[in-house]
């Protein structure tokens, strides 16, 4: 499908914001910069239609490299091209500064609110005046035609089950062997679910000092978070009792199941920290990330990903304020039991009507449409997940 | 092609998934290869879920079990051909 000037011919209207990057969303997002202003920001999102408050639980007293990932993610989180312009509110004004600051790289409208000496009713009611402004103007941004190439496309698997080693992930790596070449930028993490698979993984670096890298971050988590913290070992969370419900039995095959979302001849070009935004152009990326479903997708939206790719077995239901999260299940009684759940059922693969690139394809379509517009399940039924990761107490 | 009651990732796999809803004791299943399409028939030997794993031949308690192809852990109790294969009698090797 590849045409002379090297672009695809595979096209979407999206919203090509001012520093080139192309979003599928247009939100105008009122950001708490720490746990004490997430009633400031949802007020103002009561107040002003239309405009999206993502509330979360920290940025108090955190330090260090824990601080550094705090800043990390609500920065990455209103640089996404998803987001059109960002209202930040904090309790006082360095840190939510560093914030817009931060933002504002992007070129995007962005300005920061710190509610001491002012207090919540005055912060709301001028935080209100800029929503209304910002919203207003998001409105009648246009959508124009981009290319495949201008899509970052993320995955991570969730309540995973033997269904999605067999069927779903496997759909999602010829999604990726298809679109890769197209020159999207595509992502995968999960650090502790690679575990049991971690020699297929870092054979499938771009290059022996990518591998390394890769063994090196893994080996960090199994050293500094799993050694360190374990009681027994991982058995009560990794495979869950919903993975062990769905059939799954030992970790080394929940990771087996869980790689089959990389294809068959995708290589990741490079190794990034949570929520790091990519910086070698198109191609694959690991993250290092959590294997909690909410956390890896704020990290992966974070790092400037417009849309989730997320196979379930068992039927997760996540979703992610800014990013529209596709899921993906071949589990003919998930499909079933949580339809309002599921965007693409890859049953068919099970009862062997449907071929694996033939679920691409059709995954490729969804893409395509949510990328026009269609609503995912997880956005029409409100879910709104927005976790930072924490990755030590606080001072 | 028929609608398989189990499916195999290699064909060195020694356990294979159940695809369908409601499988009973002493079903004359349809096990489907899916890296080549072969097939082959096979009789479980108890009601298993959908998504678990049936043992394709006798496997001795140590022994490693095979899934696409690769070591998912070792049995822990003697497991029968068409038997089913789980937390009761599969455990990882490494903790």
């Amino acid at each position: 499908m590849a045409q002379a000037n090297g672009k695809s011919n595979m096209k979407f209207q999206g919203w090509r914001r001012e520093n080139g990057r192309v979003g599928v969303r247009n939100h105008v997002v009122i950001l708490p910069l720490d746990d004490l202003s997430n009633a400031a920001c949802e007020a103002v999102a009561n107040n002003i239609k239309g405009t999206l408050a993502i509330p979360h639980a920290y940025g108090r007293l955190q330090f260090g490299e824990d601080l550094e990932l705090h800043f990390r993610t609500l920065i990455g989180t209103g640089s996404n091209p998803n987001v059109a312009a960002v209202v930040v509110i904090g309790i006082e004004e360095q840190w939510t500064n560093r914030v817009v600051e931060g933002i504002k790289k992007t070129g995007k409208p962005v300005v920061g609110f710190g509610i001491e000496l002012h207090g919540d009713i005055d912060t709301i009611a001028r935080a209100s005046r800029v929503a209304k402004e910002y919203v207003q103007w998001a409105s009648e941004l246009k959508r124009e035609e981009c290319d495949i190439s201008d899509l970052w496309v993320s995955t991570k698997c969730g309540e995973s089950d033997t269904t999605t080693g067999l069927a779903s992930c496997p759909t999602v790596g010829n999604m990726y062997d298809k679109l890769i070449p197209k020159g999207i930028h595509g992502v995968f993490g999960e650090t502790s679910e690679i575990t049991g698979a971690e020699h297929l993984a870092k054979a499938r670096a771009i290059s022996p000092e990518i591998g390394e890298k890769w063994m090196k971050t893994w080996q960090a988590y199994e050293d500094d978070v799993i050694q360190a913290h374990k009681t027994n070992d991982l058995s009560d969370s990794q495979p869950t009792k919903g993975n062990i419900a769905g059939g799954l039995s030992t970790i080394e095959e929940k990771a087996l199941g869980n790689l089959e979302k990389i294809g068959r001849t995708c290589k990741y070009i490079d190794v990034l920290g949570p929520a790091e935004t990519p910086a070698r152009g198109p191609g694959l990326y690991y993250m290092d990330t959590s294997s909690a479903a909410a956390e890896c997708v704020t990290l992966m939206a974070a790092g400037g990903y417009v849309i989730h790719t997320f196979p379930t077995g068992q039927g997760n239901i996540i979703g992610n304020p800014i990013v529209p999260v596709i899921k993906i299940s071949g589990n003919p009684r998930t499909v079933r039991t949580m339809s309002e759940h599921i965007d693409l059922d890859v049953s068919g693969i099970l009862r062997r009507d449907q071929t694996i690139p033939e679920a691409g394809d059709a995954l490729i379509e969804m893409i395509m449409r949510t990328a026009n517009g269609r609503l995912t399940a997880s956005e029409a039924l409100g879910h709104r997940e927005f976790v930072l990761t924490k990755l030590y107490r606080s001072a | 092609m028929a609608i398989p009651h189990l499916l195999v990732h290699e064909k060195k796999d020694t356990v294979g998934v159940v695809a369908i809803e409601g499988l009973k004791a002493g079903t004359d299943m349809l096990c489907v290869v899916t890296a080549d399409n072969s097939s082959f028939n096979l009789k479980s030997k108890m009601d298993v879920p959908i998504g678990h794993k049936i043992a394709l031949t006798d496997i001795k308690k140590g022994d490693t079990v095979i899934k696409y192809g690769q070591d998912i852990g070792k049995a822990v109790a003697d497991i029968a051909q068409g038997e089913h294969v789980h937390v009761h009698n599969l455990k990882t090797k490494r903790w």
